[in-house]
């Protein structure tokens, strides 16, 4: 059967799934828009905020980042992983115990004042709108791939499957899409691995094959990849470089960020109990885990399997580098989209790929007469390209464009939710029309889901040139304005309206003033005020790694200006003695 | 909701103070040993471990592109078994 033909009706089947269960789970209430009505069992919610959490960049773009450099990139594994350890001690519990719809919400309650959750629902705006721009390009560019229609059609498909669930759905719709959306996605992920592991090591485990020995060679997987990169004149896959000041920093960037995503904490919000919010923060990260132990393995094997391909015999001899007009089909398939890309700079039409910015190699890559590496590889396209790598059967592919599908859709719809109920719960309801009835808020809420989706749709239709480097942005502003203002709620009983007000603005002025430094006013090409390289930057910190230092920022200047202001009233330090102790959380409510 | 907070506020003052304090030591425990699986043997103390050799690297890599995940999920269920057990021994927990 024809692959597109297939990969629709493996596309259209998934899809159907998701209408079905938008049809049963529709939401009657605020409660159950807001919070699947409180009552989703742990594990099934562990489910729903992984596939809430893994998008489009866990998906599609992860292994390839890893594959590229190798150990450096481990940031992303342990960043997007470590932060469920801080959001399970530290937030979800209490978060779940306070009981109320949105993060906002306690950020306003807690410090007793409208401006405070004004400013975050600001934050929660930012940062959600930014991360869906590029769930929603993830969904064109698998449409354009796999369904050969234009992006832009893909993207109306997508933008229409997401409406009909999360409008008629809310919360509730959405959660048990996500259910269904995380069994297509790590099924599309781990069966390829699985063939590709079993194919170079003989173990059909991807995380124990990444350590096993290749067949092959007879040595082990790493200590060949890291021979085969070093002779192409790239730094071995195994080893450390740059700063090690910025690795760290960067990594604990991702873990507060991630701790701080308001799209993720409101996930704790639907379970019956304060205990069930502790076992699924530790039930998510094991349905996370399932792809993040199998990512590093795909990333590694795939850099293997496309050295493979393209050298057959030892690098330098002229006959081992294969011709252009041998290239395998995957290669022609992907040249379509420009993903991959292939100059015969020497003209002997064969395919060179290797370091040409290392001054060092290029001496010896002359001696075998190559005059520049010949083939770019995007990074997005090694998850995407691996089970026609891998030579398997063609529902295997379809299966993956589901799954990329799925990934990029299940964390828009978490997005978009978070930014629906931020409009209508902390300003329609609570600063514009307080006295708005449960039916009519109800309608704001889908109302603004809506207008929520039409933005996303046309900022996916027009993405900003500055898409990239916003989700760094993204991550800083949960990192430096939202996590240390919960954590201080909720930690300390001192930290008053003022200090809280004044840390978050600290942190996210800080925060916004490095990144737009060195990336530019508003990302604004040329506007930056120095050049964007570790040679100017602050200590060698990235902007991307900033937020760490921004949260720094905020704990100090609310501690500061709070212990110089008067301490909260005996209400509020109430409050933070209620939301340490498990007993009496009722089911969450907007009241 | 009210009438639920002051059944938990029947417990002494020295009690919530003692389960609160039992659930910071619990957490500051956690806390070392996630920083020293992911930051520790994972990024910073990587070359202190290098001699120990596993599947063709060295330990340091494993904890940062395996190990520190592991360690996570094991740090997060051992948490939560232990909150459940203290929420319990100081008779706070959900009824």
């Amino acid at each position: 059967m024809d692959q597109t033909i297939l990969n629709y009706i493996v596309v259209g089947l998934s899809f159907a799934l998701y209408f079905g269960i938008a049809i049963y789970a529709r939401a009657g209430s605020t409660g159950e828009f807001y919070v699947a009505g409180g009552g989703v069992p742990p594990v099934m919610n562990g489910m729903a905020t992984a596939a809430d959490w893994m998008s489009a960049a866990s998906f599609i773009s992860m292994a390839g980042l890893i594959a590229t450099v190798g150990y450096n990139n481990s940031t992303y594994l342990m960043g997007w992983t470590g932060g469920y350890v801080l959001l399970a001690m530290l937030l979800a519990p209490y978060l779940r115990k306070f009981g109320k719809f949105t993060v906002p919400e306690f950020i306003g309650d807690r410090f007793y004042s409208q401006t405070a959750r004004v400013v975050a629902v600001v934050c929660l705006i930012v940062i959600s709108v930014t991360y869906v721009i590029g769930q929603m390009t993830g969904v064109g560019v698998t449409f354009a791939r796999f369904l050969e229609t234009d992006a832009t059609t893909g993207l109306f498909i997508g933008s229409g499957v997401v409406f009909f669930y999360a409008v008629l759905g809310g919360m509730k719709g959405i959660t048990y899409t996500q259910v269904a959306q995380y069994v297509v996605l790590i099924t599309a992920y781990t069966i390829p691995a699985i063939f590709i592991s079993l194919n170079l090591t003989g173990n059909p485990v991807p995380p124990l094959g990444l350590f096993s020995e290749h067949t092959a060679s007879g040595q082990p997987l790493l200590m060949q990849l890291d021979q085969l990169v070093t002779d192409l004149g790239f730094s071995a896959y195994t080893s450390q470089s740059g700063s090690l000041l910025n690795m760290t920093l960067f990594t604990m960037s991702l873990m507060i960020g991630t701790a701080g995503l308001p799209h993720v904490i409101i996930r704790f919000f639907t379970v019956p109990k304060v205990s069930d919010a502790r076992w699924s923060a530790g039930w998510a990260l094991v349905f996370i885990a399932l792809l993040y132990l199998v990512a590093p393995a795909v990333g590694a094997m795939a850099r293997l399997n496309v050295i493979d391909t393209i050298y057959r015999g030892p690098i330098s001899t002229v006959e081992s580098a294969l011709p252009y007009e041998e290239r395998p089909q995957w290669i022609k398939n992907w040249e379509q989209t420009g993903l991959i890309t292939f100059e015969d700079k020497n003209g002997d039409g064969r395919i060179q790929y290797y370091n040409d910015k290392n001054a060092a190699f290029n001496e010896t890559a002359q001696t075998y007469g190559w005059a520049g590496n010949e083939l770019t590889v995007n990074n997005d396209i090694l998850v995407l390209a691996n089970p026609e790598i891998a030579n398997l059967p063609g529902w295997v592919v379809a299966l993956v464009a589901a799954g990329g599908l799925a990934a990029a859709l299940s964390t828009a719809a978490g997005l978009l939710l978070a930014i629906a109920s931020a409009i209508s719960h902390d300003l329609i309801k609570s600063v514009i029309n307080p006295r708005i009835s449960e039916s009519g808020e109800l309608l704001a809420a889908r109302i603004s889901m809506a207008g929520a989706i039409a933005l996303a749709t046309y900022l996916g239709l027009n993405p900003p040139g500055f898409a990239a480097q916003t989700v760094a942005l993204a991550f800083g502003l949960a990192a430096a304005s939202i996590f240390p203002v919960l954590m201080m709620g909720i930690f300390s009983k001192r930290v008053n309206s003022t200090g809280a007000i004044a840390g978050m603005l600290a942190g996210l002025i800080i925060t916004v003033g490095y990144v737009f430094t060195y990336l530019g006013m508003f990302f604004l090409p040329g506007t930056n005020l120095l050049p964007n390289d570790a040679a100017n930057w602050l200590f060698g910190i990235s902007p991307a790694s900033f937020g760490t230092v921004g949260a720094i920022v905020n704990f100090a200047v609310a501690y500061v200006v709070s212990n110089a202001t008067e301490a909260p009233p005996k209400h509020i330090q109430d409050l933070v003695e209620s939301v340490r102790i498990p007993r009496g959380a009722g089911a969450a409510t907007g009241h | 909701m009210s009438s639920e907070t002051t059944r938990a506020n029947v417990h002494t003052a020295a009690e919530g103070v003692a389960y609160w304090q039992a659930n910071l030591n619990l957490v500051k425990l956690c806390l070392v040993i996630w920083a020293l699986a992911s930051f520790g043997f994972g990024i910073l103390l990587r070359p202190l471990v290098s001699g120990i050799k596993i599947g063709g690297t060295d330990l340091g890599f494993w904890f940062a592109q395996q190990g520190s995940i592991l360690v996570f999920l094991v740090l997060i269920f051992f948490y939560a078994w232990r909150m459940n057990a203290l929420d319990r021994q100081y008779n706070v927990d959900e009824k």
